[in-house]
């Protein structure tokens, strides 16, 4: 049989996402030298903006994409930043492989928290989690290796210790602090690599396709033969593993912990909402944006105290009810720019119709 | 340990939940709408029932009377100019919006009351109580048991009895077709959440008379409303009373073995109901 | 002179127009029957007058009021009172709760009460108690024009009420219309069962895709006029 395909192809790429290719690659580049060209402080500003980028791109996948709304993600955090805590004080884990195993056991606690709270129907699932959350803080205060409710912090040689840490002082001359800085500053940069690369690729992918049926229409997804529990349940799963890599990283930095720090619905999950729904919910670019907005906000405010968050809830209701879309829904929407365009196009052609291809031509 | 004694507290206490459960049940039943800043408006009462029996030199009973039509207008106005806008096929919108009014109400209270516990005086009837027999239980905790069962029936009078609740019911059938009868379903749902305000007071003038409470209580208060009427299963005011009852007396039971898991109890509770009754012990056949 | 006149009425569902500039007229007192098949535009034109759509306000007009851009509680304050297609009945309410709230947004005195209505359709009086849901289809449809009656309208719309029933209901449902046409009631019905329309109708508009394509007095029109009006003269075969 001979070949008459005609040269059209689905294409997710725009123009603009080629060139920001090339942008994010000199951008990485610099990101990556940052340590060795800007101060510790910048440095640590730079690592909260890292953490709750992922922190924001977590919760977007779940509530923006999988239609699942959660205010218990700071389950995962603090489950996460526990385990590690665990691992390094009881069985003196090094810190870095620590964060590994408190993504597997963030998974391990999502498990039964979603055969729980998939039972609730929508906006109750919501409240489910957070119980959940709250269960989980009570039972780790009762546990009094790691502090009991007061807490507890990392002995100090495990982070001088770290994997990596002697290494980067001996190859590049900085001390013990700035490289463990450096260190967790570096890991955060990966897992927001790993974690757009994962949720950009998910997204475009044939199951990215059925997750935006499932969240468009249930049943006409289901009809289609999208399995929606199972792309749930998925997305639910691996936003807790990648959830709890960045909770126990937040606290290998700051190596103290305290059950109600760890578990904070404010810092993990409020702030997390609102980086989302003011940068533009259902977007890859909206939680980057809403993290530099965030960030600026909170420096400019934060000697205002609860006005701040008074505040940034406001400006969230606000966004919700006249820009449902965030900030960046009104600037895409004006200037059509998407850097990560999920979107199909067809492109080429001309559509042959009288083409024979075999069942899988 | 007197096990009558503790299981008799924790109805008692079910009746709280219940008054704060109320409200939310109300309004999922009408709107299916979940107020996340429920528990943040409950604190709210508190606190304008506390300014009104200072400043006003008043008994916390007269100032929650004075404070019942105020709330009701709150409640309406926050429904009619601010939900009513997010109501529709997703329900991502009235999440977040009542998300972000809980953080809003929490701020602003600890912008102008602090940080500080307070407490609403009830004066003697504080420390009263009546003797049962084996047991004694006191006024405000019988009190405050009585008050639920008397909001669910007046509550149940006017769903089932009246012509506005008749409006109720058919606005949460069908707000299309209750257009055609003359039903104006933006100001039904205004009407629901004022009147789950009028609750809502009620429910606060007893959090503020029995425990102390801060700007920062809304949350939890939020999360027992929530299990006492996933327990008792949706679409049922009796079985909301019942929701709290069980998740009371979890608690009590749970803080007699051990003061720090009075909590943790009643969310095991509410897990193990989850697990082997999803749709709650008292669901409505027809839903 | 007309008490609902409709002039150059035209609706869309978003991109899906449905009607293209209706011009129908119904008097004091006047039956009026519309037909015509599936998607010619007949269900729209019940819900543009009754205020369930929203439009142009002077392209309808009520007593010489354009009251196009009201909603449906405001049309029915002012005596249009509609049956809905499907019947629509609040599940949650029992049959004699489904007949009080017809009233809810309209308490005028006038010919219909529980009482007259229960005269009307006496089977609703043994079943009054019961949760609507539990009625035969053609109970419900006499619980949905008993609701809409309670209202004591000047103008009563029925939208499809024979869809779906067997034609004897059909024919006890429509045996109820010379009473309530005694009342002086204007009334609109709009039926896929010509036979039915021609039967109880003054005057006949048939619609075909949003369109009015034959109107005029029920016993001047011939079957085959109907039937090009209906199906279209390409359709003409068909008949």
């Amino acid at each position: 049989m001979t070949m008459a395909i005609p040269s059209f192809t689905v294409e997710t790429r725009t123009r603009a996402s080629t060139f920001s290719a090339i942008a994010v690659i000199a951008l990485l580049l610099l990101a990556f030298a940052a340590p060795f060209i800007v101060s510790r402080g910048v440095i640590q500003d730079l690592f909260f903006i890292l953490t709750m980028l992922v922190l924001a791109q977590n919760w977007n996948l779940l509530a923006g994409y999988a239609g699942l709304i959660s205010v218990g993600q700071q389950a995962f955090v603090g489950f996460g930043a526990y385990t590690m805590f665990g691992a390094v004080i009881l069985f003196g884990v090094d810190p870095v492989v620590a964060i590994l195993i408190a993504g597997a056991f963030a998974v391990a606690l999502a498990i039964p928290t979603a055969f729980f709270t998939f039972r609730l129907y929508g906006p109750y699932f919501a409240i489910g989690t957070w119980v959940v959350a709250e269960v989980a803080r009570l039972l780790l205060a009762q546990w009094k290796a790691l502090g009991g409710g007061t807490g507890t912090s990392l002995p100090r040689d495990a982070t001088r210790d770290m994997m990596g840490v002697g290494f980067m002082r001996d190859l590049f001359g900085m001390k013990t602090s700035e490289a463990g800085d450096a260190l967790t500053y570096w890991l955060a940069l990966i897992l927001v690599i790993a974690t757009i690369g994962f949720i950009y690729g998910l997204l475009r992918s044939k199951q990215g396709l059925g997750l935006a049926a499932v969240r468009d229409n249930e049943q006409a997804a289901r009809a289609v033969g999208v399995d929606a529990m199972r792309m749930k349940t998925f997305v639910y799963l691996a936003t807790a593993f990648m959830t709890g890599l960045a909770g126990a990283l937040i606290y290998v930095q700051k190596a103290r912990i305290s059950p109600d720090a760890a578990f904070s619905v404010t810092d993990w999950t409020a702030y997390v909402i609102f980086i989302v729904v003011i940068g533009g919910i259902g977007t890859i670019e909206g939680p980057i944006l809403g993290v530099i907005i965030f960030f600026l906000l909170q420096n400019l405010l934060a000697d205002y105290g609860s006005w701040y968050l008074l505040m940034l809830g406001l400006l969230g209701i606000a966004v919700m009810l006249f820009a449902p879309r965030g900030l960046w829904g009104l600037f895409s929407d004006r200037t059509s720019i998407q850097l990560f365009p999920v979107r199909r196009v067809l492109k080429g052609g001309p559509l042959n119709l009288t083409h024979k291809g075999g069942p899988h031509g | 340990m007197n096990w009558l004694d503790t299981i008799l507290q924790g109805v008692l206490l079910g009746g709280l939940y219940a008054l704060f459960a109320a409200g939310l049940s109300l309004v999922f039943g009408i709107m299916r709408l979940v107020n996340l800043a429920h528990g943040d408006l409950i604190v709210l009462a508190a606190f304008l029932i506390l300014v009104l029996a200072t400043t006003l030199g008043i008994n916390p009973f007269v100032a929650a009377v004075i404070a019942m039509p105020l709330m009701f207008a709150i409640g309406w106005a926050l429904q009619y100019f601010l939900l009513n806008r997010t109501l529709g096929k997703d329900i991502l919108p009235p999440l977040l919006v009542t998300f972000g009014l809980s953080i809003v109400i929490q701020n602003g209270l600890l912008e102008s009351f602090s940080a500080d516990s307070r407490r609403v005086f009830a004066g003697r009837l504080e420390s009263a109580s009546v003797n049962l027999g084996p047991v004694t239980a006191g006024i405000m905790p019988l009190m405050t048991f009585f008050s639920a069962v008397a909001v669910i029936v007046c509550l149940n009078q006017l769903i089932y009895r009246t012509s506005v609740g008749r409006a109720f019911r058919a606005t949460s059938d069908d707000p299309v077709t209750a257009g055609l009868m003359g039903i104006r379903p933006q100001r039904i749902f205004a009407m629901a959440t004022g009147l789950a305000m009028v609750v809502v007071t009620i429910a606060a003038l007893y959090l503020g008379t029995r425990a102390n409470f801060d700007p920062t209580s809304g949350p939890s208060r939020l999360i027992y409303a929530f299990e006492a009427v996933i327990i008792g299963g949706l679409g049922s005011l009796w079985g909301t009373l019942a929701g709290g009852i069980i998740l009371g007396v979890a608690q009590t039971v749970g803080a007699a073995m051990n003061p720090e898991w009075q909590i943790l109890a009643g969310h095991l509770a509410f897990l193990a109901v989850l697990l082997f009754k999803p749709r709650g012990l008292f669901p409505r056949a027809v839903d | 002179m007309a008490l609902i006149e409709t002039r150059g009425l035209t609706a869309a569902y978003g991109d899906f127009q449905a009607l293209f500039g209706v011009d129908i007229a119904v008097g004091t007192g006047e039956t009026i029957a519309i037909i015509g098949a599936n998607g010619a535009g007949k269900t729209t034109l019940m819900r543009s007058i009754s205020g369930v759509i929203a439009n142009e306000p002077a392209s309808i007009l009520y007593r010489n009021e354009p009251i196009g851009g009201l909603p449906a509680p405001d049309i029915l304050a002012r005596g249009i009172a509609m049956v809905p297609e499907g019947r629509k009945l609040f599940p949650s309410l029992s049959v004699e709760e489904n007949l009080l709230i017809g009233r809810y947004g309209r308490t005028v005195d006038g010919p219909w009460t529980l009482d007259s209505i229960f005269g009307l359709f006496p089977i609703l009086k043994e079943r009054r108690s019961n949760p609507s849901t539990a009625l035969s289809g053609g109970q419900q449809q006499m619980v949905a024009i008993g609701r809409a009656l309670m209202s004591n309208p000047d103008v009563l719309l029925c939208d499809e009420i024979s869809l779906g029933l067997a034609p004897v209901v059909v024919r006890d449902i429509y045996a109820a219309f010379p009473r309530i046409r005694e009342t002086g009631a204007s009334i609109v019905i709009v039926e896929q069962d010509i036979a039915q329309a021609l039967k109880v109708a003054d005057r006949v508009y048939c619609m075909m895709e949003g369109r009015v394509t034959l109107s005029g007095r029920a016993d001047d029109l011939s079957r085959d006029d109907i039937h090009k009006a209906y199906f279209g003269t390409d359709h003409h075969e068909l008949a």
